[in-house]
């Protein structure tokens, strides 16, 4: 980590500095744009050399935790090593500087190898067909629930008005529902942490339009019940939603096309590796059963007779959803998971499912034995599992949090924590296959370290981290005092300039 | 085991630590019934060196043609020192900086990604991004109804000459929320809106105006005029536009009396390869007061607890994982990476950078135009343009742009799937990246093509 206080760019600034390498000749002539639409004052940009530039932005990328850099046991969000390869093959100028509306006939490269992808994602899942055009989970999830939605719509069944969501859901599955015109009906997790199939009965009816689950589920365990499930939400009508933000425990073992799933979407920045970088770009692929394959989101690649790549649009699918990016979604990250996809191959696909179950089972077993509660102490693991710190918060004081922001001080990032919601002072640790037994002992080391030390020394844990560029933050505060664009003057006034 | 670096030891040991005596063990809860079967649709695995030469192959397939279409998607010169800084692992592989002490770097760099783009703008506040400018002007669409309380009928008035693809896109989007968007006609002669054409909307119930600067066929429109128009009785503003084109062209804050109430457009000609579509990154920014109804992460400066500033993502109440079904957008990942790369960008850029950029752009387009008038080809509308025309091929349009394209040079777009009523016409552009010399290949290839097609 970097702790040296970098100062924001704009305050490295100086008048009349630039990067002119970076500038293209200035065009003989005048400029013809009329005085009334002309901007009147410059923006306001930085203005600086282009080392003050490169210095600055490798300094901030030393503040910051990294797969490349650190453990990041972060629960459903599937942090594995990023290969090298994935980004420089992707980023070969052939792909950059292909045109997205260029002829068909001059993308024939780039085209195979996204139907050779849809293919391949086609297969892994069981799905009959499949669309890449979203551009991330959440968008993805749109798609999903807007196919269900056009599916009830052409069959003139315009009844269905609910979405049923388990409540140990994301927050993105009750959010994209409403975004699709439907109401959120929540339904209840067993102790045991399957869906309590007495409430789903109950649920279900002439307006249920479908249900969105996550299996393995974000209690990291897999809904044994999932043909009960399908039978009770198919026998009323509605339609069932795979959520994939957990499709990296089960792949190459179970399919959710076998399980009976009508549609899912992929994050193809989890399961196939793709980087996360800082908050996206991701890319959110879905797939669909037989019924819904006229209402996938298009472009989708199609391979013609003569053996030439073509993308299909509105025209050759008058009842899809529509489109739901200018072009085609984030082809660059599609490249990404393909050359992830056929680097690891058929063995390599189920291997995924098999050494991410094996780690998360080995650090909950280590875990479990140095003292800490698990959620679901009965239940296998899938990739990822909980731990619950709901008797140390009530003996010393320790939560979720101080564990998170301790582990920080150790070199390691935080699991996910409080999420889901319905599990109190919760970690949920997903370690993923890429990592060795090595940095899990390392990791597991950590927790232990931090459980004694919340015996006799809670208070330095409450002022964690204390080995990173900053301590804990007021984020009521942030909040309160929005600042969330630079004003050289105010900052000036706050330092009683 | 390709990215696996388990021994046999390590499996021996770790299975003897859970108690098991397989892997397989570990799936022991999934009923048995419901095992994949083989994937024989997957080919085995590549190692690097196999995988690299395919995705060689693939590439150059391709070719690198010279490439005048923009339509959305614009090449620029990138420096070098853009993408790699922002694939330095410690950018390139980060997630979502939700644990902010962790995070300094990527909240620090969105901060002032989001100072700049406001100052573009000329807007008070910014999200972290979008996915593309498309989605993120249906995003603008659902927040402006969410702003306008007092209209009551979900109709949004879009130009024609938009994007046709945004306009596709935001219908897929908000369509399911009862929301209608209306097209407005654009002036047969000079391809802007006619804001006369408004008068016919006068009484009725409109929840939002969009204006597009430059629209979709590069030309500008009276911005202020018809921000009044929109002002004078408080329908919210939708500015979508090009952000380099900001660099010389009056900003949406400074539209009409008020300026535009939301701002978003692509944010790829900012340091993005054209890329075959993405990923692209949109940019949203607003007024203040209506910051609360942003979808998308923001992030905000404060202190931590020794008081020393910092960064974190703030106003997280608005958003999916806190709101859940109350939330403003089920938007959770960005395009953060992209984001990364265009806060370098404009960094390097600076003012002078980007304005000398807009400023070779506006003088290749025109000067594109000239060399078509020696062809007797001419641009179809008579309205100031920025750095795309619209020029009338004729008849034999189609079969042009193929020749020119077997002849690699992608002359433009064809715009009569999406306007039937602009038959022969295609839509070209010249950004600074394109050279005299470029310019004369367009024109020789453009002679030859139609030569190939005059009647012998």
């Amino acid at each position: 980590m970097n702790l040296q206080e970098p100062g924001l760019i704009f305050e490295h600034s100086r008048e009349g500095r630039s990067a002119t390498a970076q500038m293209p000749r200035r065009p003989g002539g005048t400029i013809g744009i009329p005085e009334a639409l002309r901007r009147r004052s410059a923006p306001g940009l930085p203005s600086a050399s282009e080392l003050d530039v490169v210095r600055h932005y490798t300094r901030l990328s030393q503040r910051n935790f990294s797969i490349d850099t650190q453990f990041y046991p972060l629960g459903s969000c599937t942090m594995k090593y990023n290969p090298r390869a994935c980004n420089s093959l992707a980023m070969l100028p052939g792909f950059l500087h292909r045109h997205p509306l260029a002829p068909a006939r001059y993308s024939q490269g780039f085209l195979q190898t996204l139907h050779e992808l849809q293919e391949m994602l086609r297969e892994v899942t069981g799905m009959s067909g499949v669309s890449l055009t979203p551009m991330a989970g959440a968008q993805g999830e749109f798609a999903g629930v807007a196919m269900i939605r056009a599916y009830h719509d052409a069959r003139g069944d315009r009844e269905r008005s609910e979405i049923i969501v388990p409540d140990a859901a994301h927050g993105t599955n009750p959010a994209t529902a409403i975004m699709c015109g439907y109401q959120v009906r929540e339904i209840p997790t067993d102790a045991s942490g399957d869906v309590d199939l007495e409430a789903l009965r109950a649920a279900v009816g002439p307006q249920t339009a479908g249900i969105m689950l996550t299996n393995p589920s974000t209690l990291g365990v897999f809904e044994r019940r999932i043909r009960e499930i399908a039978g009770i939400v198919h026998e009323a009508g509605g339609l069932l939603y795979y959520d994939g933000a957990n499709l990296n425990a089960i792949l190459g073992k179970v399919r959710p096309g076998d399980m009976g799933f009508d549609v899912i979407h992929m994050n193809l920045h989890k399961t196939f590796s793709t980087p996360h970088g800082g908050g996206g770009p991701g890319a959110g692929a879905v797939g669909v059963s037989q019924r819904l394959l006229p209402f996938l989101p298009v472009p989708v690649v199609e391979r013609t007779d003569d053996g030439l790549y073509r993308l299909a649009t509105e025209v050759d699918r008058p009842q899809t959803i529509g489109r739901l990016s200018a072009f085609a979604g984030n082809a660059g990250v599609l490249l990404r998971a393909y050359v992830y996809m056929r680097m690891l191959g058929r063995e390599g696909m189920t291997r995924v499912a098999e050494f991410s179950t094996l780690n998360a089972n080995y650090v909950m077993a280590e875990l479990r034995r140095a003292g800490f509660d698990l959620a679901f102490p009965e239940r296998r693991a899938t990739h990822e599992f909980i731990v619950t710190l709901k008797h140390p918060s009530r003996e010393t004081g320790l939560t979720a949090m101080d564990v998170a922001k301790r582990l920080l001080d150790h070199g390691y990032h935080a699991p996910t924590t409080y999420f889901p919601l319905l599990v109190p002072e919760c970690l949920l640790i997903e370690p993923t296959e890429t990592e060795s037994r090595q940095t899990l002992d390392g990791f597991v080391a950590a927790m232990v370290a931090i459980l004694e030390e919340s015996g006799r020394d809670i208070e330095t844990i409450k002022g964690a981290p204390h080995r990173l560029p900053n301590r804990r933050f007021n984020e009521v505060a942030a909040a309160k005092r929005l600042d969330v664009v630079y004003h050289p003057e105010a900052a000036e006034t706050a330092a009683g300039l | 085991m390709p990215f696996i670096p388990h021994t046999e030891d390590d499996i021996r040991g770790m299975l003897e630590r859970i108690g098991v005596a397989t892997i397989d063990d570990l799936f022991d809860e999934i009923p048995r019934d419901l095992r994949a079967p083989p994937l024989h649709g997957i080919p085995e695995g590549l190692c690097e060196m196999e995988i690299t030469r395919l995705m060689h192959e693939r590439a150059a397939r391709d070719g690198l043609p010279l490439n005048f279409i923009g339509a959305g998607a614009y090449e620029h010169h990138i420096p070098a020192a853009v993408w790699q800084i922002a694939t330095r692992g410690e950018f390139y592989s980060a997630y979502t900086p939700y644990q902010a002490e962790a995070s300094q770097g990527t909240l620090q760099l969105i901060y002032e990604y989001q100072t700049m783009i406001s100052r573009l703008t000329g807007m008070e506040v910014s999200n972290a991004s979008l996915y593309d400018g498309a989605s993120a002007l249906a995003e603008a669409v659902l927040m402006a109804v969410r702003i306008n309380r007092r209209s009551k009928s979900g109709r949004i008035l879009v130009p024609g000459a938009l994007h046709p693809a945004y306009r596709a896109v935001t219908r897929s989007i908000v369509h399911n929320q009862s929301i209608e968007l209306v097209e407005l006609p654009w002036d047969e002669r000079l391809g802007s809106l006619d804001p006369g054409s408004l008068a016919a909307f006068e009484d009725q119930d409109i929840a939002a105006l969009v204006i597009a600067q430059p629209n979709f066929f590069g030309v500008l429109e009276d911005v202020d005029a018809l921000t009044r128009w929109a002002e004078s009785r408080a329908i919210p503003v939708i500015a979508v536009v090009n952000p380099v084109s900001l660099a010389l062209l009056k900003p949406p804050g400074e539209w009409g009396d008020r300026g535009a109430d939301i701002v978003v457009g692509e944010g790829q000609p900012l340091g993005a390869p054209v890329s075959s579509g993405g990923p692209y990154f949109g940019f949203m920014t607003s007024r203040r007061e209506h910051i609360r109804q942003m979808p998308g992460r923001i992030v905000g400066r404060t202190e931590d607890a020794d008081g020393r500033s910092g960064f974190v993502l703030t106003l997280q109440a608005r958003e999916q994982h806190i709101r859940r079904s109350k939330a403003t957008s089920n938007i959770c990942t960005n395009q953060g990476l992209v984001v990364t790369a265009s806060t370098i960008h404009m960094a390097l850029l600076g003012d002078q950078g980007l304005t000398r950029v807009a400023e070779a752009c506006w003088a290749n387009t025109h000067a594109l135009r000239e060399r078509l008038a020696e062809a007797g080809v001419r641009p179809r509308f008579e309205g100031d343009h920025f750095h795309e025309m619209v020029f009338d091929f004729g008849a034999d349009a189609e079969g042009i742009l193929e020749r020119m394209a077997a002849d690699g040079v992608l002359a433009g777009h064809a715009l009569h799937a999406e306007y039937p009523q602009l038959p022969g016409c295609v839509l070209s552009c010249a950004t600074e990246t394109k050279s005299a010399d470029d310019l004369d290949r367009f024109l020789q290839s453009l002679q030859k093509a139609r030569a190939v097609a005059a009647p012998a």
